[in-house]
């Protein structure tokens, strides 16, 4: 019989300093209830500010608090000390993905394509445009928007805090040339997109000799400057009001309406608004890989390299002869030209547009899915797009929690509360974003994947 | 001139708001080196706690006597955004020190998205109001066109925030605490080594920070009375400017910078329009990060190799 195994003694589990724990954690926690939820404000009927205790949330707050942390220290006294590991998947995993890369890229692209085709099979002709239109091109702008940040974050290393900005350029440029002077999609498109990339460089020109959180705060800066000039300049952009009725873009010419001259009548197929979100929905597709396609094979071109270098050591690059002014200009306006693609894509989509839509929280929404899936990694910057968007999107398909919290619970009320959560808690867990790992484009002899703490930000 | 005079008066109300907010993001860029996004949403959710603290004490005590219950009103709202900035530092930013330069950055944007959101899904997206008070005022200048005014709320601000700002220079330069903190600035490895315990530094670093940005949340609830989940974000970005102005990591930087953007917006909107003096204020930040970076009191970067 063997004998009975006994456990080492620094594994055993210390119940009180769990507890003296736990119970700190939760009166902190309920500190922090004190003001700003045990007492609701609300305006009574007459106007007037009234308070409505709400213990019970407290209540339910310090309790969530209290056993989180408790089971949180015996979790760590069980691992013994430092830090402990948190793993979704086993080890590895991202190394055979990134062997595989090519392979996985096809099956990823596989699906993009079909996608449309999926979503019908599976959830019918009524059923499917919610789920191309919502999750389908929405991910993809966000995909998109990303791989053009990730140029100037990722790959150059520019903060940028002001994207939306160049989004905001690309949408109005599309909005007024097309109500005013009747161009177009495929004449305004690639014309948006040099608008854009001109402001990025306008923008970007002054802003050459800052460096990391200064670069940021002035791009924000400049976002807001320009979404406050949308807003105040009403004769040009009308206001806080916006455009509306923007034309929507057209099968080559011909316009996806019921018309007898519509492309469902051209192809002898019947009306549904169907086919404008697919077509629109590979419009997107092709944008957004073109975007990667272009971030890829600029990679290996000298001006790629130089981008990467300059954000590894900006002196080296100057000792070596890089011009650098040039090449943060080439990555301003590159990463803006994309942004403004996707504007004007935007505006078609939507057929309205107001100031509303490029917030600074847009920006900030972009910049954290290229952080969050790793700079310079396009993998991660599309699974932190599907993962951030879809997965609020998917909030809105929960109705089913109503009926466990009363009909009054909202959880599209959460979307932003949780997005700005889970920030906080992914770079806790992985603060070089979810793809960790790089694949240098310059080697000697060997190719290896690197951690990303060997190189300052992206790609290296 | 009766004009300019009452608007001066306004600029500098304005100002101390401001310059209140940035010294938080001063202390905290100079102590760690990053820009503390989420110090705007504390100082909105400052506002809050104060709000609800005012209503507290007026349906307890009555309405009676308006100064005591606004230096109660003080002191609960800098406890308790004390204890917020506290946790946050500890949960959001103390993981994060020593990983990559971006790390808190982007934390600390989760972090004020998720403090305006959580406000809001806590006490509703309307505006908040409370009902005016401390509204009677002095005549400075008696005109027949124009007589410069200076309201109670006005005094009793510039007059607040004068008297902690003392207290807290105070605090910065003659006690071991603020020792401790110009030592972590200077060098927080070898601040550790001559055991300066860093991490508690910081923290009372957040925590004054947050105490001063609920002044200033007070402040601007007593001034405007109204207050909305989204208010976090201006103020912070312009109080981030002052910050800038004033030289970042200089603390009468970040009060003189404070009068400056406040003067800055308040004649700005007096004299040429008022739809664009957001626009001033973050023109001013631009044009003084790119011409001059190390603002007017701050040290020049010196570029290490």
């Amino acid at each position: 019989m063997a004998p009975v195994k006994q456990l080492p003694a620094a594994r055993q589990v210390d119940m009180m300093t769990a507890l003296k724990e736990a119970a700190f954690a939760a009166l902190v926690t309920f500190g922090l209830c004190i003001p700003i939820i045990a007492w609701g404000t609300r305006q009574n009927l007459d106007n007037v500010l009234v308070l409505d205790p709400r213990w019970d949330a407290v209540a339910w707050a310090v309790a969530i608090i209290f056993v989180g942390r408790f089971l949180m220290a015996l979790r760590q006294q069980k691992r013994g000390e430092g830090k402990s590991m948190v793993r979704l998947l086993p080890h590895g995993t991202i190394g055979f993905f990134q062997r595989h890369s090519r392979l996985f890229s096809l099956a990823g692209l596989g699906f993009l394509v079909t996608f449309p085709i999926i979503a019908i099979t599976l959830a019918g002709w009524g059923g499917a445009l919610k789920w191309i239109d919502n999750f389908g091109v929405q991910i993809l702008i966000y995909v998109m928007l990303g791989w053009g940040l990730n140029i100037v974050v990722g790959l150059a290393g520019l903060l940028d805090l002001g994207y939306v900005a160049f989004y905001a350029v690309g949408a109005y440029s599309y909005a007024l040339l097309a109500k005013n002077f009747g161009l177009s999609f495929w004449i305004l498109l690639p014309m948006s997109g040099i608008l854009a990339a001109f402001w990025g460089m306008l923008l970007g020109f002054p802003v050459l000799r800052l460096r990391g959180d200064y670069l940021a705060i002035v791009t924000l800066a400049f976002g807001e400057i320009i979404r406050l000039i949308l807003i105040n300049w009403v004769d040009f952009s009308n206001g806080y009001a916006g455009i509306s009725g923007i034309p929507r873009p057209t099968f080559f010419g011909i316009p996806f309406t019921a018309a007898d001259n519509g492309f469902a009548a051209v192809f002898g197929l019947e009306f549904s608004p169907l086919y404008r979100t697919i077509f629109l929905y590979y419009v997107i597709l092709g944008l957004a890989l073109l975007t990667a396609f272009v971030t890829l094979r600029l990679r290996r071109l000298p001006v790629g390299r130089a981008w990467e270098a300059l954000r590894e050591d900006e002196i080296a690059c100057r000792s070596l002869g890089i011009n650098t002014t040039n090449t943060k200009l080439t990555a301003f306006s590159l990463g803006a030209m994309f942004g403004g693609f996707a504007g004007s894509f935007f505006a078609a989509r939507q057929g309205f547009i107001s100031p509303e839509s490029f917030v600074f929280m847009e920006s900030a929404i972009i910049l954290a899915i290229v952080v969050l899936g790793g700079m310079g990694s396009l993998w991660g910057v599309a699974i932190a797009a599907s993962a951030m968007i879809g997965g609020t999107e998917l909030l809105r398909e929960l109705e089913w929690l109503k009926q466990i919290f009363g009909p009054d619970f909202d959880p599209t009320k959460y979307r932003m509360l949780i997005f700005g959560f889970a920030m906080v808690v992914i770079m806790i867990w992985k603060p070089r974003g979810l793809i960790s790992t790089r694949e240098p484009t310059a080697f000697l002899k060997e190719k290896k994947a690197i951690s990303a703490d060997m190189v300052q930000e992206g790609h290296g | 001139m009766e004009v300019f005079l009452q608007q001066l008066i306004n600029g500098l109300t304005l100002g101390s708001i401001y310059g209140l907010i940035a010294i938080g993001y001063t202390m905290v860029f100079g102590i760690i080196g990053m820009v503390n996004f989420a110090h705007g949403d504390v100082f909105m959710l400052s506002a809050f706690i104060a709000l609800i603290f005012f209503m507290l004490i007026a349906s307890w005590f009555g309405a009676g006597l308006i100064v005591v219950a606004l230096i109660f009103v003080l002191v609960l709202a800098m406890f308790f955004t004390s204890l917020w900035n506290w946790t946050i530092e500890r949960v959001a930013y103390r993981p994060l020190r020593g990983s990559f330069r971006l790390a808190p950055l982007i934390s600390a944007i989760g972090m004020s998205i998720f403090l305006t959101n959580f406000v809001q899904v806590v006490q509703g997206p309307r505006n908040k109001s409370i009902p005016p008070m401390l509204n009677k005022s002095i005549t400075l200048i008696e005109s027949t066109t124009y007589s410069v005014q200076i309201s109670y709320k006005q005094i009793v601000i510039i007059l607040t925030t004068a008297i902690l700002l003392a207290a807290f220079w105070f605090i910065v330069q003659k006690t071991s605490l603020g020792r401790a903190q110009r030592a972590c600035e200077q060098d927080r490895k070898m601040a550790g080594l001559l055991g300066i315990d860093v991490d508690r530094t910081i923290s009372i670093t957040f925590v004054m920070g947050a105490a001063l940005a609920a002044v200033a949340g007070v402040m601007y609830l007593v001034l405007y009375g109204v207050v909305n989940f989204a208010d976090g974000f201006t103020p912070g970005v312009k109080a981030f400017t002052a910050a800038v102005l004033g030289g970042i990591g200089s603390l009468p930087g970040a009060v003189i910078g404070g009068l400056l953007i406040g003067l800055i917006e308040v004649f700005w909107s007096a004299y040429f329009t008022i739809d664009y003096k957001d626009v001033a204020a973050f023109c001013i930040l631009a044009v003084v990060l790119v011409f001059m970076p190390s603002g007017i009191l701050g040290r020049p970067e010196v570029e290490k190799v």
